[in-house]
């Protein structure tokens, strides 16, 4: 047990800190999504070019190139919120179709599309789920029927973020329709230009629409567009879900809410008495900062795990989670302890941070369900990591 | 950066676990629960290891090693619910010597302590979970006046530690005249927990220093380790059953129901996990974080601790509640852990004051 950096990371950790000492002006504001602005554009060229985003992505295909170092990758985390400078774009093309790419795509493929999407010129989208399709994502029932050297795709994919902007989508449908449900996928990538697309903006609780619903109807896409071969679309796209899973239980965005409720606590009053002097809240503030703490030394457990190699067993299964639920439960408490006022929303008066707090716990529980549902993730805790026998197959009529 | 154990501290914790599984089976427990003793083969199995000489220097006859250490051996004893003298004799009374005993205490105390040759009770519970019943101590001209309660690895002890009201704290021999000891009988009878009252009893003093809160600090990381250890045995003997029980034609774990209570367990208890071991490396490498860590990992395993007791043996059905299953030292033992040295909402308060959140 060492939390002290050895040499080598403290000088990476202090080029970090002067480079972003350096180009403090050319912060742009952080990213939220769609099409990039130009500042964020030439912010992300920048952060390529000394090796602050798509850090272990190979030169060739347009990264920085360096040997993957789980800490020095951290590090950068970390300086980037220090000096609350915007990190480089993310999204899923760049967290799940890049990655995907390099494991599984043609040398032809990794040329065209990485770089490009690296830079922010190509906006991704994923298409995934169906209206019937969720958690049983196998069972899709988007079809690509073959037709000379294409395929004709018609079908509805739901929960599909980013779609108004993106300019190109990765998607899962049935080419094979003879074979077996997981044998049957293809993973297909085309652009969301394509005749025969249409993107309905799909409106949430918060109120926003953070996802889309997308149909195609006759929907024309050559075959060479196929990622890792026909047939094979369900085992190129969980090479791609277990991107995911790791990013949706973020610790430090826990800690960072946590400050700000301690913050809120302070300075927030009810009948002229201070939240934090309330000792029914105060107990409760502090029930959730032993979650954040334990998450957040779990997290450095799991790190050390990955860059030595480790073998830790179920304690990775368990992220998504415990993360997602203690995002929400930190909404929700900050939405109590502000009491009355927790419910202001919209562009109300007296509002606070920006109606935030409601915002993320009506948010929050569709990434709880999103990704791998709750009760997915109790499946694989029980089956992967106790050890625990599946559900027998209901006998078929 | 290395957030992990190193590989003599896995291995000694291996050998603790091994050495248990063979010495301290279910029926070794249950005789000794049914006498309410500590298990004297258990501890010699334990004495033979160097586990009372854990966190004693080499010059005292132990063997010096940290905090982090005692906490895998506390997690390994918890897990075999091991009636043995532990967290007040081999980690907190040590600490308080090492910390606040003069050359002369020292020298006297720790080699019989770092031998197993004798045992030391703690009695600082007033201090630290609140005064109950009267009980306090009074310290007036070197004569101790008052009674302690939940007083900690209780029996055959002899020698204690003793916090005064003004919470300075007191070495008194167990023979000393004017001390009479009456047990506590707590849920769980795998340790043992008593009251002490002293009337003008010769003690002496320790010298000023943060010994006290060190004690206080050590305590509660032992106390979540122990539940750590237990508690994971709960989850495995959870899953094992449930992959042997039938109902309706199928092993009742296969059912989601089921699969689900036990991925929770797992899932809750196993962060707690990375908070103990942070907590005890923090006592010795990051003072400044040591008490709120200890607090929260003293608070959450208490928490969860609690969860998981109640759900293992609802996992198990009926058979889970019986005396003849034993699953139940487990549970009592969590439950005794949650309590000792002050329940969930005393020490969050606690750990509230040390950041300025609250008033003392």
């Amino acid at each position: 047990m060492d939390l002290a950096y050895s040499k080598e990371y403290e000088h990476f950790r202090a080029t970090t800190r002067a480079f972003l000492e350096k180009h403090r002006a050319q912060f742009p504001k952080p990213y939220g999504g769609g099409r990039p602005s130009p500042e964020m554009m030439a912010w992300q060229k920048l952060l390529i070019e000394n090796g602050y985003a798509a850090r272990t992505i190979p030169s060739e295909y347009g990264g920085y190139g360096a040997e993957p170092d789980i800490l020095k990758s951290r590090i950068i985390s970390e300086e980037f919120t220090r000096a609350k400078a915007p990190m480089g774009l993310a999204g899923q093309g760049i967290s799940m179709l890049v990655p995907t790419l390099l494991e599984v795509g043609s040398e032809e493929q990794k040329r065209k599309y990485i770089a490009p999407t690296l830079r922010g010129e190509i906006i991704w989208c994923q298409g995934y789920s169906e209206p019937g399709a969720g958690s049983d994502l196998a069972s899709l029932q988007t079809r690509g029927i073959e037709d000379g050297n294409d395929f004709i795709i018609n079908g509805q994919k739901i929960w599909t973020s980013t779609a108004q902007s993106a300019d190109m989508i990765f998607c899962l449908m049935r080419t094979e329709s003879e074979r077996a449900k997981h044998q049957g996928i293809s993973y297909i990538l085309f652009s969301m230009k394509t005749p025969g697309i249409e993107v309905r903006p799909l409106k949430t609780m918060t109120g926003n629409a953070e996802f889309n619903e997308v149909f195609f109807t006759n929907v024309r896409v050559p075959q060479d567009n196929v990622v890792g071969g026909r047939g094979q679309g369900w085992f190129v796209a969980n090479a791609t879900l277990k991107h995911e899973r790791g990013m949706l239980g973020d610790p430090n965005a826990a800690n960072t809410r946590l400050q700000a409720i301690i913050d809120l606590m302070k300075e927030e009053t009810i009948d002229g008495q201070r939240l934090m002097d309330n000792s029914v809240l105060r107990d409760r503030l502090m029930q959730l900062q032993s979650r954040v703490l334990a998450m957040q030394f779990h997290g450095l457990r799991l790190l050390t795990a990955a860059a030595t190699g480790d073998d830790v067993g179920l304690a990775r299964l368990i992220v998504k989670l415990e993360g997602c639920e203690l995002n929400h439960q930190l909404a929700a408490f900050a939405i109590d302890a502000l009491g009355e006022l927790g419910v202001l929303y919209h562009d109300s008066p007296h509002l606070r941070a920006n109606g935030f707090w409601q915002r993320a716990y009506m948010f929050d529980l569709g990434l709880i369900i999103g990704g791998g549902t709750a009760q997915i993730q109790k499946n694989i805790i029980a089956e992967r990591g106790l050890g625990m026998p599946r559900e027998p197959k209901l006998a078929k009529d | 950066m290395e957030f992990a154990l190193d590989q003599d501290q896995k291995m000694m914790q291996e050998s603790v676990n091994r050495t248990l599984d063979r010495v301290c089976p279910l029926d070794r427990v249950r005789k000794a629960a049914d006498a309410n003793e500590p298990a004297a083969d258990v501890w010699s199995a334990l004495v033979e290891l160097g586990m009372p000489g854990l966190l004693i220097p080499e010059q005292f006859g132990g063997v010096g090693l940290k905090l982090l250490d005692a906490a895998l051996v506390s997690e390994a004893i918890g897990r075999h619910v091991a009636p043995v003298p532990f967290i007040a004799s081999c980690v907190m009374a040590p600490l308080a010597l090492l910390r606040a005993g003069s050359p002369a205490q020292q020298s006297n105390w720790l080699p019989k302590l770092a031998s197993g040759e004798i045992t030391a009770g703690v009695a600082i519970s007033e201090q630290v979970a609140g005064a109950r019943d009267g009980a306090g101590v009074a310290a007036h001209n070197g004569k101790l006046s008052g009674k302690a309660m939940f007083v900690l690895d209780f029996d055959d002890a002899e020698l204690f530690v003793v916090a005064d009201r003004e919470n300075n704290l007191h070495l008194v021999n167990a023979n000393s005249p004017g001390i009479a000891e009456s047990p506590l009988t707590t849920i769980d009878l795998t340790r043992t927990v008593g009251e002490l009252s002293f009337e003008n009893v010769d003690a002496e003093p320790l010298a000023q220093s943060d010994a006290l809160i060190a004690m206080r600090d050590a305590g509660w990381i032992m106390l979540a380790a122990d539940t750590l250890g237990a508690g994971w045995q709960m989850i495995e003997k959870a899953v094992e059953y449930s992959k042997d029980r039938k109902q309706f034609d199928r092993v009742i774990g296969s059912f989601q129901a089921v699969k689900h209570l036990c991925a929770e367990m797992a899932a809750e208890l196993e962060p707690g996990r990375s908070l103990v071991w942070y907590a005890a490396h923090a006592f010795d490498a990051i003072p400044g974080d040591a008490s709120l860590s200890a607090a929260h990992a003293k608070s959450y395993l208490g928490e969860i601790g609690r969860f998981v007791a109640r759900t293992s043996t609802e996992v198990h059905g009926g058979i889970g509640i019986t005396d003849l299953l034993g699953l139940h030292f487990w549970f009592k033992r969590i439950g005794l852990n949650r309590q000792l040295l002050g329940g969930p909402e005393r020490v969050r308060h606690l750990a509230a004051v040390m950041q300025g959140f609250a008033a003392a």
